[in-house]
Parts: C-alpha cells; structure tokens; sequence
C-alpha cells in the first residue's frame, strides 16, 4: 500500500525494548520494524501484552524506567530520534509526534483549564504571544468539535463529559500540527455511543492535515474502518503487517487468521478481538522458535526450534514459516 | 462562595461554643471557685453572700451564658495567683507564642517544602535518601529532647546563642516583638529550631510522598507526551496537585506549633502562653488555664477556617460543584 516512491515519515527498525529482571534481561518489543508513511493510518492489533504501548513509548522517548530502547533505531523524516538527548526529545514531542492515551478522564490535570493546557502547549511548541496562543486554542477547540469554545475554554477537565475530554485531548495532541500522532486505544476507554464519533474525527484530522496515523486498538471494526495498513503484534514481534483489505480478508499469518475469524461478518466489520485457545506467553516464558507454536493450529516440527523472521510474502509480510520464499519440506 | 463561608463560620461558631463550654465545666465545677477568690477566715454568710453576687445561684444556662458574652468580649476574670484580669496577662504573653509559632511554622514550611520536592524528583539519589533517613530522626525524637540537645551543643559547649528567654524587646503598641533586635533573633533561633524540627520533617516527608504519587498520574504522562519543560511539569502541575494536602496538613500543623508550643517554652524558660499555662496549672489558677484553653481552641479554629478557604481557592472542583449547588 505504501507507495515505494515516498520517504517515509516514520521509520522504525529492529526495536528492542527490554525489562531488566533478576534472572536476566527480558525482551519486551523484539526486532520490531515498521514505516509509517505521510498522512497514512497504521493499525496495530494484538492481544493484551504484546507490546503495542510500549512500542508506542518507545518511539515518543518515554519509556519508564527500567525499561529501555536495547537495540535498533527510530527515524523521524530522515532524522535519527532514539538517540536524541532529552531535551532534544522533548521538543520533537508535541511538536512532531502529538499523543494520545486511552484514558480522558485522568489526562487532563484537573486543577487547570482546559484553556490554560492548551495554551501552555501552543506557547511551548509554537512562538506565541498569550493572546495570539489563546486564539489558536480557540480555534483548536472548535476543531475537534467542541461546542460554544469561547465559554468552554475556561472550563476545568471534570466540567466536560468524557466524549468531550478527549476531544480536549485530541486538541491538545494536535496543538502544534504534528507530523504524526500516536493514539494508543483512544476509544478503549469511552462510551460506545461516542467512540465512533472520536474516531470519525481522528480520521478527519489524519485527512485534512496529512497527519500520519499509529492506532493502537482492540476494535477491529475501527481498524476497518480506518487503517491502510495493519501491524498485527504477538509476543512482542510483529507477526504479519499488510494493508487493511489484505489483513482482514485473507490473513497469512495464522495468528492473523485468529484474530479475523473473530469479526462477526454478517453485522459488518465491528467486533473485537476474540480469545484465540490458549494465552499470550508472558515475557519471561515466550517459548524457543515461533512464540506462536503452543497455540498454532498449523504447527510444523521447526516451529518449536527456529524463530521465523518478518518476510515478505506476497502483497504482506509476515513471520511465519508456512510462508517461505523458498520451497523446504513443510512437513515433518 | 459566600455560602461555603457562612457554612464554615456557622460550624466554627459551634466547635467554639463547646470547648468554651468545656473551659467554663473547668472554670466551675473543678474546686469552689468560692474558696479560690477569699482567705480561709471567711465566714459561711460570707461566701453566700459573695456566691449570690457572682450569680453563682443561677440557672446554668444562665451561667454559661454570661460565660460566654464575657469571653466573647475579652472578660476572663481575674488570675487567682496574680490577681489581675487574665486577659491582660494573655495579652502580655501572646506575641511572645505567636512570634516563636509563626517563625517555627515558616522555617518548617521554608526548609519542609524545598526538601521534599527534591526528595520526589530525585528518590533515588543518595542525597533524598539521606535526607529522608535524617526526618526519621526528626519525626522520632521527642521535643524536649531536641532542644535540650540543641542548648547543650549551641548555648553551652559552643556559647553562640542564648539557651533561655526572649533577649530584648521591641513595644509596637500592645504587641511586643523580639524579632527586631539582634539579642531577640539571636534567642529565637534555637527554639524556632526545636519547634519547627517535627513539623519540617512531617512536611518534608508529606510534600516527598505526594510529589511521588502525582509523578504517576496520566495527567503527567501526558504533560510529558505533549514535551512540556520538566519545569512547567514539575511545578505548574505536579507541585500544584501537592498542594491540598500539604496546605490541610500545615494550618492544622500550625494549630499543633501553637499547642505544643508548651514544651519548647518550657525548655527554653520563652516568656509565652505556654510557660504561662504550666506556671498556671502548678498554681491552680483556673482562669488563665480555661483562658489559655478557650484560646487554643480558637486558634485552631480560625486556622482550620482558613484552610478550608484556601482548599476551596486552589481546587476548582470543589470550587465550580459548591457554585453550581448554590446556584440551584
Ligand atoms: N513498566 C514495566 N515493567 C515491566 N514490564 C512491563 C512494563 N510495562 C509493560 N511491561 C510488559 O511489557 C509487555 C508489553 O506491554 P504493553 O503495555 O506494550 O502491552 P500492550 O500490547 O499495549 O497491551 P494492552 O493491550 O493491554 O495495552 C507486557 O508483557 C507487560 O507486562
Ligand atoms: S511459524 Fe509455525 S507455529 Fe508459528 S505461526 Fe507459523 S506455523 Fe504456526
Ligand atoms: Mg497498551
């Protein structure tokens, strides 16, 4: 889906971000690559665990200690940002990269107005006078489609219902037109009746200002409806990504296949992400070859001793070794 | 706003009423307060006399009452051991408590605040933890102890500043003030230390936990995800949602300087209320420790009534939800 010709905004190459623990390093996101070009929506989706916030973290500089970028890199428009220092980074936060968390209700500091956050944010990213800052916010506000924003401007976070935190959230991620936003489950968190509402307006955005897109997500039916391309994230691995129609209508990835066979197809493309047998392995206990095999319906021999790479097969790439470029007995 | 006030007003009133009901109890019933004011040779006819006079027969409400509307203005009666009104004798002495109270209260606030904020930013250098093992100490010494300790190493191995009274005073009308002269800051010190210790280790500690607790909130994450400075995170919002707390936990911790403001003066012979109320517990002398009493509890109240007004300032939430109630 990505055409060859762009350069990509984001590029992300053999990630690996590990847990320090007392019997030794654990990978948490394990040589996880992926672009993201301009203006373009990438899904992610994968069971509880995998790795997709933290993937997320990685690339925006916050990871919490003790966790830690161990390996790989992460280039934002041709410009290294893994091994920026912090203050170097923080200016690429909000300026460049606008954020998005699961939860509105606890984003905002209850003790400001929403004015001044927003106002804060502008005038950290942007060379603002107050008053012109004020106008911005203004504006900002009426974009995300808050009503009566001359009033509401000076209101505090718990004045607004939860719908319209996070669109005060969405405002303040786009404060300063970002290239890229990274939305970790904006919708997880809200009442079904506005979720939609949040995502047709993170879609708008995405268009009207050629924002790229990471959206992290348990809802298919939203990955559906708005992705180009999916990442679908096991174990810490990228195990297929691949434009939406093929990741949806014909999984590779036995995983994939899974997490598909779980979308309702008659109502449509909602639904969400079923338990596939089994659970995901927890970091300490991620099993030799494919982390997938104890639960993989197709399982061959090698599975339980190689650890198949991300490769490309056909018009996706993908981890699995029923899909090798070339042709090896297939079973044992 | 208005109706938050009146509210608290209303409640303060009533918490006055019963600790002045309490000190009146103290006033009346503890010994005869007959036999406290005349000499033993008084006749029977006498006292009856006298108890008549002082409306001792009367209802106890009616008591209570006049109790009340004397104290309300400055009538407490008069000291059984010096025999002039107690309010003038409070009078004499409150600058000295006050003064020793509010400069305790401000260096806890001062050293408390800073230290705690940097045992929260930083919690794993060596120097938080330090300080933080160092308040344990703090926290576990009794206050006799500290300020004896304090008078054996400043005023009596090393003679740098005095270990007992106020040094020379300043008369600005009624008030009097020790901290205008050299002698009088010199004689502060180690008693503003000795009072000031407990409460600038307990805010030190407050100010530490709550920083920690607001570092994680989302709210945070998310001020970082926006890249505001560590400046604009660490003090526009983390020090400010410390900020409840640690002003409910400081004015009612002013009320308790005030308080036990009676061992520091004891130890350093600091010419207050509190020195003033042992003096008047070993002489029996009733009216000033009701007085001292009714006092106390005034100062807690009018504290507290100010925290609570401050809470309502800084929190909006508590703020916009008492509005709208008021406006239905
Ligand atoms: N601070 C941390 N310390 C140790 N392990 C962590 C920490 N944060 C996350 N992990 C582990 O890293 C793995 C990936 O976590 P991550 O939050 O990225 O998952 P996720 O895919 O976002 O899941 P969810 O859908 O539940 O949000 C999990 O196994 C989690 O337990
Ligand atoms: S590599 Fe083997 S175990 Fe893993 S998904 Fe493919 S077939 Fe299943
Ligand atoms: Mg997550």
């Amino acid at each position: 889906m990505t055409p060859k010709n762009t350069e990509p905004l984001l590029r992300v190459e053999n990630l690996r971000v590990e847990v320090p623990s007392r019997r030794g390093a654990l990978t948490a996101v394990d040589d996880v690559s992926f672009d993201i070009a301009p203006g373009e929506v990438l899904g992610v989706v994968g069971e509880s665990g995998a790795g997709k916030s933290l993937t997320g973290a990685a690339i925006i500089g916050l990871l919490e200690p003790p966790l830690r970028i161990a390996g790989g890199s992460i280039t934002l428009s041709g410009r290294r940002i893994d091994t920026l220092p912090y203050e170097a980074m923080r200016r690429v936060r909000g300026k460049e990269i606008g954020v998005i968390f699961q939860d509105p209700l606890t984003s905002l500091n209850p003790l400001h107005t929403v004015g001044h956050q927003l106002v804060e944010t502008v005038r950290t990213h942007l060379d603002m006078g107050s008053v012109e800052a004020r106008g911005r916010a203004l504006s900002l506000l009426g974009e995300v489609g808050i009503a009566a924003a001359e009033e509401r401007i000076d209101h505090y976070p718990h004045q607004f219902s939860g719908g319209m935190r996070q669109r005060v959230v969405i405002a303040l991620a786009i404060a300063a037109s970002p290239r890229l936003i990274i939305a970790d489950e904006p919708t997880t968190a809200l009442d079904v009746s506005v979720q939609a509402q949040i995502i047709a307006l993170l879609k708008r955005l995405g268009r009207d200002h050629g924002t790229a897109i990471m959206l992290v997500t348990h809802d298919m039916g939203v990955i559906a409806e708005t992705a180009h391309r999916v990442a679908v994230m096991y174990a810490g691995r990228i195990v297929e990504i691949g434009s939406v129609r093929k990741i949806i209508d014909r999984p590779s990835h036995p995983y994939t296949a899974g997490l598909m066979a779980s979308i309702p197809r008659t109502s449509g493309p909602r639904g969400r992400l079923q338990q596939i047998d089994g659970t995901m392995p927890r970091l300490n206990a991620i099993p030799e070859g494919c982390p997938f095999n104890p639960r993989c319906p197709k399982r061959l021999s090698r599975c339980r001793h190689d650890r198949p790479d991300l490769i490309p097969s056909g018009d996706a790439d993908v981890a699995c070794w029923l899909y090798l470029p070339v042709s090896e007995p297939t079973h044992a | 706003m208005v109706a938050f006030t009146i509210q608290r007003l209303l409640q303060s009133v009533l918490v006055m009423l019963t600790v002045a009901l309490i000190a009146f109890a103290l006033f009346n019933y503890v010994g005869d307060p007959i036999s406290n004011i005349v000499g033993q040779d008084t006749t029977l006819a006498d006292r009856d006399h006298l108890r008549a006079e002082l409306g001792l027969n009367d209802s106890f409400i009616a008591q209570f009452a006049r109790f009340v509307s004397h104290a309300a203005q400055g009538n407490f009666g008069l000291s059984y051991q010096q025999a002039r009104p107690v309010s003038q004798i409070i009078l004499e002495k409150m600058p000295a408590t006050l003064e020793l109270s509010f400069t305790a209260a401000l260096l806890a606030l001062i050293v408390g605040v800073p230290m705690g904020i940097y045992a929260g930013l930083h919690r794993h250098s060596w120097v938080s933890q330090t300080m933080l093992t160092v308040s344990l100490i703090g926290v576990s010494l009794p206050t006799f102890l500290i300020g004896i300790l304090l008078i054996l190493i400043f005023a009596v191995v090393l003679g740098w500043l005095p270990s007992f009274g106020r040094g020379a005073v300043v008369h600005i009308g009624w008030w009097t003030t020790g901290l205008l002269t050299a002698e009088g800051l010199r004689a502060i010190i180690l008693p503003a230390i000795t009072l000031a210790l407990f409460q600038m280790t307990l805010i030190m500690r407050l100010v530490r936990a709550e920083m920690i607790e607001v570092l994680r909130t989302d709210y945070i994450k998310f001020a970082r995800a926006r890249g505001l400075t560590s400046r604009a995170i660490n003090f526009g919002h983390a020090l400010k949602n410390t900020l409840v707390p640690v002003i409910t936990i400081t004015g009612l911790q002013l009320g308790s300087i005030i308080a036990f403001a009676v061992i520091t003066e004891t130890v350093f012979q600091w010419p207050g209320m509190g020195l003033m109320f042992i003096q008047a517990v070993s002489f029996a002398d009733i009216p000033v420790m009701a007085t001292y009493l009714v006092l106390v509890g005034f100062f807690f109240v009018v504290i507290n009534l100010v925290v609570d007004l401050l809470y309502y300032v800084v929190d909006p939430r508590l703020r916009i939800e008492r509005e709208a109630s008021a406006n239905v």
